[in-house]
């Protein structure tokens, strides 16, 4: 698909998305809507790191974490309003990307490393948040209730669909540009091969760290409008492994390293978990015991993800005649 | 003048003495040659003037600046590029991205990097293959690649590693007048090379290492029928049937 | 500054908790030291034993420790399956994928345990549960000290295993030098399998053992995981000797930083630890591999 063609379609999926407040007047359905575009942004956000990057993180709610613990803490010990909350959220959750990159990247770490590292990070923030008290430590932060807009809390749904449809059309944005640039290109190419990266004058650290600092940013942002959204946080909410979890495997389920994986997944995983709940009924456990089913069949038999499978069915002809017709001429 | 010069180069692994003060000048413009048995640490040579290995002791120096220590990213920027024996393509990226990749070292913008890409491309004769997945390349058009790819960053200096081994002699043919071109084109090249008369008919200058030190130097007929080079080479009895196939042809 | 009176039952009961980590990290770098990958289902598995371990006593009256005779088998025979059906197909040369369906398989367990089981903390009555011995002016759980006990001797006789039997010759030849154990006449495999269905089984021992000082739910697997992967990568990547005392470093650091910054807060020293170890010497501190 031509970048063009991309931009063209992520502004016809999310012009039709936008239509979703007027034709929805239950708030139930519009809330597995705003649920489901809330899954995208994060999905979205590691899909940066370890979709376009190659590095798999175990540790997204790390980000996740501090954009809700900015938030409210900013809100509830200094009376800062939560617009300002929210980008001191992503900025605050870019930092502690730019820390970890910084701690693990410079050393060489890679892969299932990476991907431990990164979880005892969060873990390590998780147990920090249960000690102190401007977090509320293991009892938690409760946001006071003061329904206004101009304070972050809508009276109806429709204005927190807006916020999150802005949020993750953002992170879209981003992700399409990633694919249509210079930083794009050559993060993708550290991914592929670090040392073939390098020898072509590939910056491989300062890549890396601006795809972990975006990463987080935008997981940041996931955690500002969740804080806003539920108004409450304990450590196991923001910092817990269900975060992190989430977060990897929306894209790999959708497709990891693709624009629209994201929110192939998250509309796939949504849509599971709504029909397992009909289904089944609301059994604990059940529809994460689906979650756990799909992440294995997935990197078992669709390591490229929702995305890959649908792009190879609607390439599979070109491929073979290409792969026919591309014999080398010597 | 003088593009890469080498100074009394040393690197040792473990108790591996894999470079024994090796020095070594690369002139501008031209192709100049490294060969050596197998293991005699050309790979490594390499990878030591393009900073993946930092020396033990002895410095580089490139264009007149000492680049010694610096890391591979840094190198490639002042315009010293290598290529890897062992191909590496970005899989799962067309070929058209792969060589955008060495474009974008100089080209900020998309669009002209991909242009450059397919300029390139056609270059080096992937003009046809340009929208194919990188991986599905056959070996040939994978060394094709390496060598698009590191031309696609303007680079003033090519290292080239074993650019030619792996293809049958009509591959080679093909190849061989890639190089040349480049070369034309005012690119220095230092080329390891394993298939002798590939090194005879391109390079200008050759440089023979043995066990991690440059053993003989010269233009290439001199140095290959050197018998010196020949022993250490090729082993101990080649030296008397070449000079038998030379006296023959004579 | 608390005294000697209180550090030194803390160091004993610290030791006494490592032996027990070190149990449960024994059968992670077993996996890690010949298949080369990270086992994140570790922690479940270990729940799933101590399941086991709590259904047995419950409805059949057998006493945890009996149940060695019956739980480690049956975590062997779940780990060879679980290898030779899943985990091994995954990698497609990345290692995270493993990592992914490792975690994917602990997902599933974990919440098919709280479908199952509810999430109820269950423990079990056994006669010496609360027992203790007097070391060193320290009341130890009896328990504890036997758990202790059987860390050292499991990692004796997989040391016995490893150096002794064709099993394990075979085991080393596979994980040293896969292509030529595989010219050889191994069957790699069927090796690979054993081997982690020897670690799994290696959590069977840790559940009997742990049970009758420990709790089972169905998220206890949860908290073993960072710790058992502290432990392996501070010990040295698949070293039972670097586990062991890894293990005992773990129980002692959680047992003073309880003791000195609180019972939230004292854990992360492991994970301090965990990240220390990793960034600066990803060889461990007894290890060679790198």
């Amino acid at each position: 698909m031509k970048t063009d063609t991309k931009l063209l379609m992520l502004i016809v999926v999310f012009g039709l998305i936008a239509l979703a407040p007027l034709l929805i007047t239950q708030e139930s359905l519009l809330n597995i809507v705003i649920m489901t575009l809330y899954a995208a942004l994060l999905g979205q956000a590691w899909n940066i790191l370890g979709g376009y990057g190659g590095q798999v993180s175990f540790g997204h709610a790390a980000y996740f974490g501090t954009g809700a613990y900015t938030v409210a803490v900013l809100q509830v010990q200094f009376g800062i309003n939560p617009w300002i909350g929210l980008a001191a959220g992503g900025l605050a959750a870019a930092a502690v990307g730019a820390f970890i990159g910084l701690c693990t990247f410079r050393y060489g770490l890679r892969g299932s490393y990476f991907a431990l590292v990164t979880l005892a990070f969060a873990e390590v923030l998780r147990i920090l948040s249960n000690s102190v008290d401007f977090t509320g430590a293991g009892v938690g932060l409760l946001i006071p209730l003061e329904r206004s807009a101009a304070n972050f809390q809508f009276l109806t749904k429709a204005g927190f669909f807006w916020v999150i449809w802005a949020m993750t059309l953002a992170a879209f944005l981003t992700v399409w540009k990633i694919g249509n640039s210079r930083f794009g290109a050559q993060l993708m190419a550290v991914r592929d091969n670090e040392d073939a990266a390098r020898a072509l004058g590939v910056n491989a650290f300062r890549v890396k760290m601006g795809a972990i600092m975006l990463s987080g940013f935008f997981s940041g942002l996931a955690g500002v409008f969740y804080a806003q959204y539920f108004l409450y946080l304990d450590p196991y909410i923001a910092y817990g492994a269900a975060i992190s979890v989430e977060s990897l495997l929306v894209p790999i389920i959708g497709g990891m390293g693709t624009l629209f994986g994201p929110l192939l997944g998250a509309a796939f995983l949504h849509g599971l978990s709504e029909l397992s709940r009909a289904v089944i009924g609301d059994a604990p456990g059940i529809s994460l015991v689906l979650y756990g089913v799909l992440l294995v069949i997935m990197v078992l038999f669709v390591p490229r993800g929702l995305a890959g499978l649908a792009s190879h069915l609607r390439s599979g002809k070109r491929a073979v005649s290409q792969a026919e017709g591309g014999n080398d001429r010597a | 003048m003088t593009v890469l010069e080498i100074n009394g180069l040393c690197k040792s692994f473990g108790g591996l003495q894999a470079s024994q003060s090796v020095t070594l000048t690369v002139p501008q413009g031209g192709i100049t040659s490294l060969i050596g048995p197998n293991g005699a640490g050309k790979t490594t040579l390499f990878a030591l003037i393009t900073g993946f290995h930092t020396p033990d002791s002895g410095s580089v120096r490139f264009l007149g600046e000492d680049i010694t220590g610096l890391p591979p990213e840094a190198i490639a920027k002042r315009g010293m590029i290598r290529t890897f024996q062992t191909v590496q393509p970005f899989a799962g990226q067309t070929v058209r991205e792969n060589i955008a990749v060495g474009a974008h070292l100089k080209i900020r913008g998309r669009a002209e990097a991909l242009a450059k890409a397919e300029a390139v491309a056609r270059q080096v004769g992937l003009g046809d293959r340009l929208d194919m997945d990188a991986a599905s390349l056959t070996v040939a058009g994978r060394k094709r690649l390496e060598v698009a790819r590191a031309l696609a960053t303007d680079p003033k200096l090519i290292l080239f590693d074993e650019v030619l081994a792996g293809l049958n002699p009509s591959e080679i043919r093909d190849v061989i007048p890639v190089i040349h071109a480049i070369r034309d084109e005012g690119v220095t090249i230092l080329l390891i090379e394993h298939v002798m008369q590939a090194v005879m008919s391109l390079s200008d200058y050759t440089w023979v290492l043995n066990q991690g030190a440059i053993i003989a130097e010269g233009p290439p007929k001199d140095v290959v029928s050197d018998p010196h080079v020949i022993e250490a080479y090729l082993g101990k009895g080649m030296a008397e049937r070449i000079a038998k196939r030379e006296a023959a042809s004579a | 500054m608390p005294d000697s009176a209180i550090i030194i039952p803390s160091v004993l009961n610290g030791l006494t908790t490592g032996g027990l980590y070190a149990l449960v990290a024994l059968g992670l770098t077993l996996i890690y030291g010949v298949l080369h990958i990270i086992n994140f289902a570790h922690g479940a598995l270990l729940m799933l034993g101590l399941y086991a371990v709590y259904f047995l006593n419950v409805q059949f009256g057998i006493d945890p420790y009996v149940a060695l005779l019956i739980v480690p088998p049956a975590m062997f025979a779940l780990g060879y399956a679980l290898q030779r059906g899943i985990i091994g197909r995954a990698s497609h040369g990345r290692d995270e994928n493993i990592l992914l369906v490792t975690l994917g398989l602990s997902i599933i367990i974990e919440n098919l345990s709280l479908f199952f089981f509810r999430s109820d903390t269950r423990t079990v009555d056994t006669p010496y549960s609360f027992d203790v011995i007097e070391i060193f002016g320290a009341f130890l759980p009896y328990p504890k000290v036997v758990a202790f006990i059987g860390a050292l001797v499991t990692a004796a006789l997989l040391w016995l295993l490893m150096s002794r039997t064709d099993l394990g010759r075979a085991i080393r030849a596979l994980a040293k030098e896969r292509k030529g154990a595989q010219l050889v006449g191994i069957n790699a495999d069927h090796v690979f399998a054993m081997s982690f269905g020897l670690g799994i089984a290696c959590l069977g021992v840790a559940a009997c053992l742990l049970l009758p000082s420990y709790y089972v739910n169905p998220q206890v697997g949860g908290g073993f995981v960072l710790i058992a992967f502290t432990i392996v990568v501070l010990g040295g990547m698949g070293s039972f000797v670097g586990a062991l005392i890894g293990g005992l470093i773990i129980g002692v650091v959680e047992a003073l930083g309880g003791l000195f910054l609180g019972e939230s807060l004292g854990q992360i020293g492991i994970f301090l630890i965990f990240i220390l170890v990793l960034i600066f010497r990803p060889t461990g501190l007894f290890g060679a591999k790198a």
